[in-house]
């Protein structure tokens, strides 16, 4: 047992880091550090000089454009993005539907969507969850029937995240009413913009437009679309959940907002002295900071024994639901640690259409926005509640 | 990275495991408890024919020369055999002296297995600061005096020799001015008041009145005995936590165990969402401990003693909260079975408990980890 990183694994750091000092654009990195909202532009620009550096899709095979980086190097690739304060590589596309096509497309559709999907050339949204179709995924009712040279769609997805920007849905549809729930569903990709397709913002929480319905109203899309076979599709979509749980502990990320927590807490006054010094704060945090310790090494467990080709089995879920708890744990904090300056609510500053916000407290006026943006975390990618339920059944045997 | 065992280690696993299955079974344990010793003579033969009271001890002194990650495994097999033989105190005893340089022929006679030692730090007032000494150690001709009363000193009475710490000057609660001895149990004033733990293990109130010590029973330097008693302690509680890993491996084990077989409502009770959702709980608490134990197992012998002090207590907290939830979550799994004696859970049960209680419990090691300087840090560390 050696929890030490190698020397390769040290030199590999500071190479990434590097590349990531010199790169990074300041004016994302301050979106991100500042906990404010990133646009459309923010995410593509950072994808195409990923794409451009050849870093996008880490877990890739070589062949389709992959780093060829063993896990723990993409363990630390991920953190030093934490660190850094990137824009996150959506999922959609590079985690979530080029697993499916790789593993189950036919070698036109690997050709057409592969690099355009490296490259940020199209954006993809998932069409999966229904108003009648959430945890119970399979229940969903969206049903495509065969006419000639095409399906005819019709149904409601919800939760689409970012969708209003989409160019391209991945989308469970049903293909055989008759069949038992899981038997009868098939896999489609979608081009959103076809005529028939409406999408309708959801405003969240903090008020943010982050997620949609989509509606589709008799919408045409080719047979050549299906990936793999009809009725199949139970079987990719699965396959999808097990890659999108990866990397969903979000380490290096939570490391640094505990960082930011103590910049708060240590600027913050109680009693004439720093928050930070309050023994009732400092033990949340303290706890809050040892979680985070348990947590990366168990992360650091799980990935070093990870082959280079498959993600992790079940214990995923434990990564899943301990990270979100984590993150969760650290939006309230910094929420508690500011107080009642956390009440002014300036979403054109979170826009970034002013340079301060309206109160003037830049570090505070997000976080309550942030916390509850968060909310979201321990719902999304199976709530904890299905993931335990995962644990109870693949690990525990009940 | 490589959190794997090495081939030896793994072996050393096994053989322990092995042991226990077949020579330290629940009821072996059980008439070892109701002895007079409330130890076994025959248990720590078998314990030094396995080599574990020489894994610890240097090869100069006939030991094996184990390091923390040997003594992880060993710690976690005898957690999950709840074996209460005088072992942690022996080790940390031997901890001391290694450290502290001479008192070679002790060592020699505890990688044999011919001596037992015990700990006596703790006192009435210091609760879990090992600092806080009001025993007193004063030079007198070739030698010292020791004055004082130790209390709850684990397997106090079934040893042959005692680590005592005193102060030699300073103030109550100074962390300067400590020396520490070592004693042989059967010197003249020193009265062993013996009794049970609740988790079935032996300790006791020790009351040293005008007890002269050589010279040469001094461990180290005079007054300047706290950076190794602090070291040590972090040496026991890092054992502790890996203890309590092999203790909640086997209470988890156990209660899935339970439900599976228990039927209620013409089904066993583990089909039940609210029961299974726990016992998820329970499994990702013990992964996150044991990811903590083996840190602090890793960083035992980091040259930056901050460093090691923030990951010690870090683990002791972590594993703290574990054995609470786990421990309290398994008995109510068992139902009306979990609050017997009956069954092995209720005595992993009190043995976790016990280990929160000793060398510094979560709130505890939460305060020692915040008043680390790493602690207010704002910047990344690499």
């Amino acid at each position: 047992m050696d929890l030490n990183y190698t020397a390769q694994d040290v030199a590999f750091r500071q190479q990434v880091r590097a590349y990531l000092e010199e790169n990074l654009p300041q004016d994302l990195q301050l979106k991100v550090r500042n906990h404010k909202r990133l646009s459309k532009d923010d995410y593509v620009r950072w994808h195409k000089m990923l794409a451009r550096q050849g870093w996008v899709a880490p877990a890739w095979p070589v062949e389709y454009g992959g780093t060829g980086w063993n896990p723990v190097q993409r363990h630390i690739w991920e953190e030093e993005c934490g660190r850094a304060g990137t824009p996150p590589i959506l999922p959609f596309g590079v985690n979530m539907v080029a697993p499916v096509i790789m593993a189950f497309g036919n070698e036109a559709q690997k050709r057409h969507y592969l690099p355009r999907i490296l490259n940020c050339d199209d954006w993809w949204c998932q069409g999966y969850s229904e108003p009648g179709a959430g945890s119970d995924l399979a229940s969903l009712k969206t049903r495509a029937e065969r006419m000639g040279d095409h399906y005819i769609v019709n149904g409601q997805k919800t939760w689409t995240t970012l969708g209003q920007y989409a160019d391209m849905m991945f989308c469970l549809v049903r293909t055989d009413a008759g069949a038992r729930k899981q038997e009868g569903i098939s896999f489609l990709l979608i081009d959103m913009n076809t005529p028939g397709i409406t999408v309708r913002p959801i405003i969240m929480l903090d008020e943010e437009h982050e997620v949609n319905e989509v509606f589709l109203d008799n919408v045409k899309v080719p047979l050549e679309n299906l990936i793999g076979q009809e009725n199949k599709g139970w079987t990719y979509a699965k396959y999808l959940l097990g890659h999108e749980r990866t990397g969903i502990a979000a380490v290096g990320r939570s490391k640094h907002e505990l960082l930011f927590l103590k910049q708060i807490a240590l600027q913050q006054q109680k009693n004439g002295k720093p928050l930070l010094d309050d023994p009732v704060f400092a033990s949340k945090v303290a706890t809050l900071e040892i979680e985070l310790m348990a947590l990366e090494v168990t992360v650091l467990r799980v990935v070093s024994q990870e082959g280079s080709e498959r993600g992790p089995g079940p214990e995923a879920s434990l990564l899943k639901v301990k990270g979100t708890e984590i993150q969760q744990m650290l939006t309230e904090l910094m929420l508690e640690a500011v107080g009642p300056y956390g009440m002014p609510f300036d979403p054109a500053y979170l826009e970034g259409q002013h340079a301060h916000s309206v109160a003037q407290d830049d570090d505070a006026a997000p976080l309550a926005s942030y916390y509850f943006n968060f909310r979201k975390t321990s719902i999304y990618g199976g709530s904890n509640e299905i993931q335990k339920s995962i644990i109870t059944q693949m690990i525990l045997g009940l | 990275m490589d959190f794997s065992l090495t081939q030896e280690q793994q072996q050393l696993s096994d053989t322990v495991r092995r042991w226990v299955d077949k020579d330290y079974t629940f009821e072996q344990r059980k008439a070892i408890v109701q002895s007079d010793q409330g130890i076994s003579a025959a248990a720590w033969s078998a314990m030094a024919e396995l080599g574990l009271t020489a894994l610890p001890i240097p090869e100069a002194q006939g030991g094996f020369n184990g390091g923390a990650i040997d003594m992880l495994v060993v710690m976690q097999e005898l957690g999950r055999g709840l074996v209460i033989e005088p072992y942690l105190a022996t080790v940390l005893g031997a901890e001391f002296l290694k450290r502290a340089g001479g008192h070679d022929d002790v060592l020699q006679q505890v990688a044999a297995g011919e001596r037992k030692l015990a700990c006596a730090l703790g006192e009435k007032q210091s609760r879990h600061d090992q600092f806080d000494l009001k025993a007193s150690a004063r030079a007198q001709g070739d030698g010292f005096v020791l004055n004082g009363v130790k209390t709850v000193v684990l397997h106090g009475a079934q040893t042959d020799a005692l680590i005592v710490s005193a102060r030699s000057s300073g103030a109550q609660r100074d962390t300067d001015g400590i020396s520490l001895f070592v004693v042989p149990a059967d010197a003249p004033g020193v009265t062993r008041t013996d009794y049970r733990t609740i988790d079935c293990q032996r300790a006791a109130d020790i009351t040293l009145h005008d007890v002269w010590v050589p010279a040469c029973a001094l461990l180290g330097k005079p007054e300047t005995g706290w950076d190794l008693l602090d070291a040590v302690a972090d040496y026991g509680a890092a054992l502790l936590c890996a203890e309590a890993i092999g203790a909640l491996d086997a209470i988890n084990a156990a209660t899935l165990e339970y439900v599976k077989t228990r039927q209620q409502f013409g089904v066993p009770i583990g089909k039940f969402q609210a029961l299974q959702h726990r016992m998820a709980e329970m499994f990702m608490q013990l992964e996150l401990a044991r990811s903590m134990a083996m840190l602090a197992a890793a960083k035992l012998d980091c040259a930056d003693a901050q460093e090691r002090r923030r990951t010690v207590s870090a683990a002791k907290a972590r594993v703290g909260q574990a054995l609470k939830f786990i421990g309290q979550q398994a008995i109510q799994l068992h139902g009306g079975m979990g609050v017997t004696n009956e069954l092995p859970a209720a005595h992993y049960f009190k043995r976790l408990t016990m280990i929160e209680l000793t060398l510094g419990d979560t709130d505890h090691h939460l305060a020692r980890f915040i008043a680390q300087p790493g602690f207010k840090a704002v910047t990344a560390a690499d």
